[in-house]
């Protein structure tokens, strides 16, 4: 069987691990979306290869699996570069600044929406709201989150990009390609997940001043057996004194910058190691 | 109890919170031992008990939702039932359930077994919206650890109860964030919404019944297990029970999440925030998304629950308080959110495939100060005949802006018109706007 599909362009182990995400769900064809990042992995883009290895795998036709490639924003026919960089264009932060930096990086990068560098390394596109409002204007490489961002960073970002300056999200790890990022879409974790912070600034700022003001939920009114409710509680009071400390760090650190949570771990050109490394 | 009550956001400011060993650390899956020693329908009913109501915009009881699983009928094999997370956070202005995942990914696992329990499912599904890559990758790991510690696959921690759970990464359609359309989607489909009934509750995920909540709401089961119903019922006001993360973004000074007792208001929510943007007053805002009719100063002492809300003619939605200042167009504004709704229809619907497209049409022309008043009326006609005529609420939330946005401010789209163009400079809004340029 995979000897017939590689005659179509498909290597046997992506269409092994097709097969393999289909077998995930109670019904295969829930394997769709997956396999169709899994395609965009292996191949760059949906191909009509990778569209018949679908319907073939989960027994539909190929007008079907069209039907749902096309349908979906994050599906390309068209080669993505190495680096997909969205930004939000949404209103908030189109207002905040989205705008601005969306028509910087067009004049910058000399390309349209949705369109790719002619070196292949960057395409370029304008997102909607992505859930970090927190954060505007807020970007993405790679659906990796770049926040709070500027004109100036914008085009420091791509540069450094196109220049294979090792890049990191503001709350992940340092980026990776875009078919490395569409794999771990598929369902392949790439063991990446103890990089970055727990948390970025934004999204402290409510728990850090409930911190200062000694404000809390009441008190469990739950009898034995709910001990651990108090448990959790007590952890947390127990640990206000590291706590302390570690908003003292990020009250210092400049306006965008990681909220780490081991600030020591920073290394010469600005990367930091993740405390999964260790 | 303090005017912040954090529980969900409680530990994301512990290192390493998105681990298992941390999340145990500070007294995760303790509910869940809890409840594993519980009668199933007592779980259901702490629940319904405790007043919960679905945090991802619409407001539903959770425990009631629950309730409408068809029971098993005697003498007849159990038909499958299946729990689904929404977890496609896509609303504009939505930004809550993307750092809890990322933050404390194992708080919305132990929620979706003791739910999955509940509900008696064997099978659970997080549909997280692919654009989070990160989110997407602490999922999978949180999900992995709690096979490795027993909390997942068979005869969980000795229970003789069995749970699978899927993290499955959307593709980008902010559709599917429609409860009938996502599993379409999960079912390997374009998502494009059914029309109901029948409900989920009765004919949902492979056409078996099914329960779909929202992250937040998965996520606040431990918490309710582990306190009880009554500690849960105790935050928040008579009909809107319990705490909730409000999410602060734009023109106020510190932006972020913060974690409430429904009812607090915006007024209380800006002074938290450091007020607004120095030198600026508040202009609009949302409640809940850009789905939800916009509000406006006159609105700041409005409590943010349900009803209140409702009261004032908006809805609470998300929480997702999206903040503009005086240096703000409103039609410029108004006019991205409708392109939004315009480019993300599914196509389904006449009524809002086209009229979503036509909205835009009118809305760009008087934004750039061309047309008459009487362009106007023929916005709010094109409404009026575009709510409430489709399968989903889309449609609804599409024309949600624009009305409110007339009854408010109607001078200024009417100063577009008189100006012939915006008379707003869009860099006084950026954040990026020199010092002192809007002096």
């Amino acid at each position: 069987m995979t000897a017939e599909i590689t005659e179509g362009g498909l290597d046997p182990r992506t269409y092994a691990e097709l097969e393999e995400i289909a077998a995930r769900y109670p019904q295969k064809r829930s394997g769709l979306l997956p396999m169709l990042h899994l395609v965009q992995s292996a191949e760059g883009r949906v191909t009509a290869a990778g569209i018949e290895a679908c319907a073939r795998i989960l027994e539909i036709s190929a007008a079907d699996v069209s039907g749902v490639a096309t349908f979906y924003t994050m599906y390309k026919r068209r080669a993505v570069g190495d680096y997909h960089v969205g930004v939000c264009t949404n209103t908030l932060c189109a207002i905040m600044g989205g705008d601005a930096i969306f028509e910087r990086l067009k004049d910058h990068l000399d390309v349209g929406n949705d369109e790719t560098t002619e070196d292949g390394a960057i395409t370029l596109e304008h997102i909607e709201c992505n859930a970090a409002c927190d954060y505007a204007p807020m970007m993405t490489v790679n659906w990796e989150f770049m926040d709070n961002m500027t004109p100036e960073s914008a085009v420091t970002l791509v540069d450094d990009l196109r220049s294979g300056e090792k890049v990191r999200s503001t709350r992940g790890p340092a980026i990776c390609t875009w078919r490395e990022a569409e794999r771990v879409l598929a369902g392949f974790n790439d063991g990446l997940a103890d990089m970055g912070p727990t948390a970025g600034p934004a999204s402290l700022v409510g728990l850090e001043i409930a911190r200062e003001n000694d404000w809390t939920a009441p008190p469990s009114d739950a009898g034995g057996g709910t001990a651990d409710a108090g448990g959790r509680r007590g952890a947390a009071q127990a640990a206000d004194t590291s706590r302390a400390e570690s908003e003292t760090e990020v009250e210092t650190s400049p306006a965008g910058s990681l909220h780490e949570d081991a600030p020591e771990a920073k290394d010469a050109d600005g990367s930091k190691h993740g405390e999964g490394d260790a | 109890m303090g005017t912040l009550t954090p529980v969900l956001t409680d530990n994301w400011d512990a290192p390493h919170a998105w681990t298992l060993a941390a999340y145990e650390d500070s007294g995760g899956y303790g509910a869940l031992k809890t409840a594993l020693g519980m009668a199933q329908g007592d779980v259901v009913e702490a629940v319904k008990a405790s007043g919960l109501r679905g945090r991802g915009g619409a407001g539903f009881p959770t425990g009631m939702k629950w309730g409408f699983l068809p029971p098993d009928q005697e003498g007849q094999p159990a038909r499958d039932r299946y729990l689904v997370v929404n977890a496609d956070e896509s609303e504009p202005g939505t930004c809550k359930d993307v750092p809890l995942m990322m933050a404390s990914p194992h708080t919305l696992v132990e929620g979706v077994i003791i739910s999955s329990y509940a509900i008696k499912a064997r099978h659970a599904f997080i549909y997280v919206r692919g654009e989070v890559l990160h989110v997407v990758r602490r999922l999978q790991n949180a999900v992995r650890e709690a096979y490795e510690s027993g909390y997942l696959g068979t005869d969980i921690n000795g229970s003789g109860y069995d749970l699978d759970v899927i993290v499955h990464a959307g593709a980008g359609a902010y559709i599917c964030g429609e409860e009938t359309a996502l599993l379409d989607s999960l079912e390997g489909r374009r998502g494009q919404p059914r029309l109901r009934p029948p409900f989920p509750a009765v004919a949902g995920l492979y056409a078996s019944p099914t329960v779909i909540n929202n992250v937040e709401s998965i996520a606040s089961v431990p918490s309710i297990v582990a306190n009880g119903a009554d500690w849960f019922a105790s935050m928040g006001t008579e009909k809107s029970k319990g705490y909730g993360i409000f999410s602060l973004s734009g023109h106020v000074k510190k932006p972020g999440q913060y974690e409430a007792p429904l009812g607090i208001t915006l007024r209380t929510l800006i002074d938290l925030a450091g007020g607004m943007r120095d030198g600026h007053r508040l202009k609009f805002w949302t409640p809940g998304g850009s789905s939800t009719p916009i509000l406006t100063g006159e609105h700041l002492d409005v409590p943010l629950d349900f009803e209140a809300i409702g009261a004032a003619g908006s809805m609470l939605g998300t929480r997702a308080l999206q903040i503009f200042d005086d240096t703000t167009c409103v039609v410029r504004a108004v006019l991205r959110w409708t392109e939004f709704y315009k480019h993300e229809s599914c196509g389904k619907c006449t009524p809002c495939r086209e009229g979503t497209w036509w909205l835009v049409q009118v809305l760009a022309k008087l934004e750039q100060g061309q047309g008459s008043e009487a362009d106007l009326e023929l916005l709010l006609d094109q409404c009026d005949n575009i709510m409430g005529r489709s399968f989903c609420a889309l449609a609804d939330g599409a024309v949600s802006p624009i009305t409110s946005s007339i009854k408010y401010f109607r001078e200024e789209y009417l100063a577009h018109l008189e100006q012939g163009g915006c008379p707003f400079d869009p860099m006084r809004s950026t954040v990026f706007e020199p010092e002192g340029a809007s002096a």
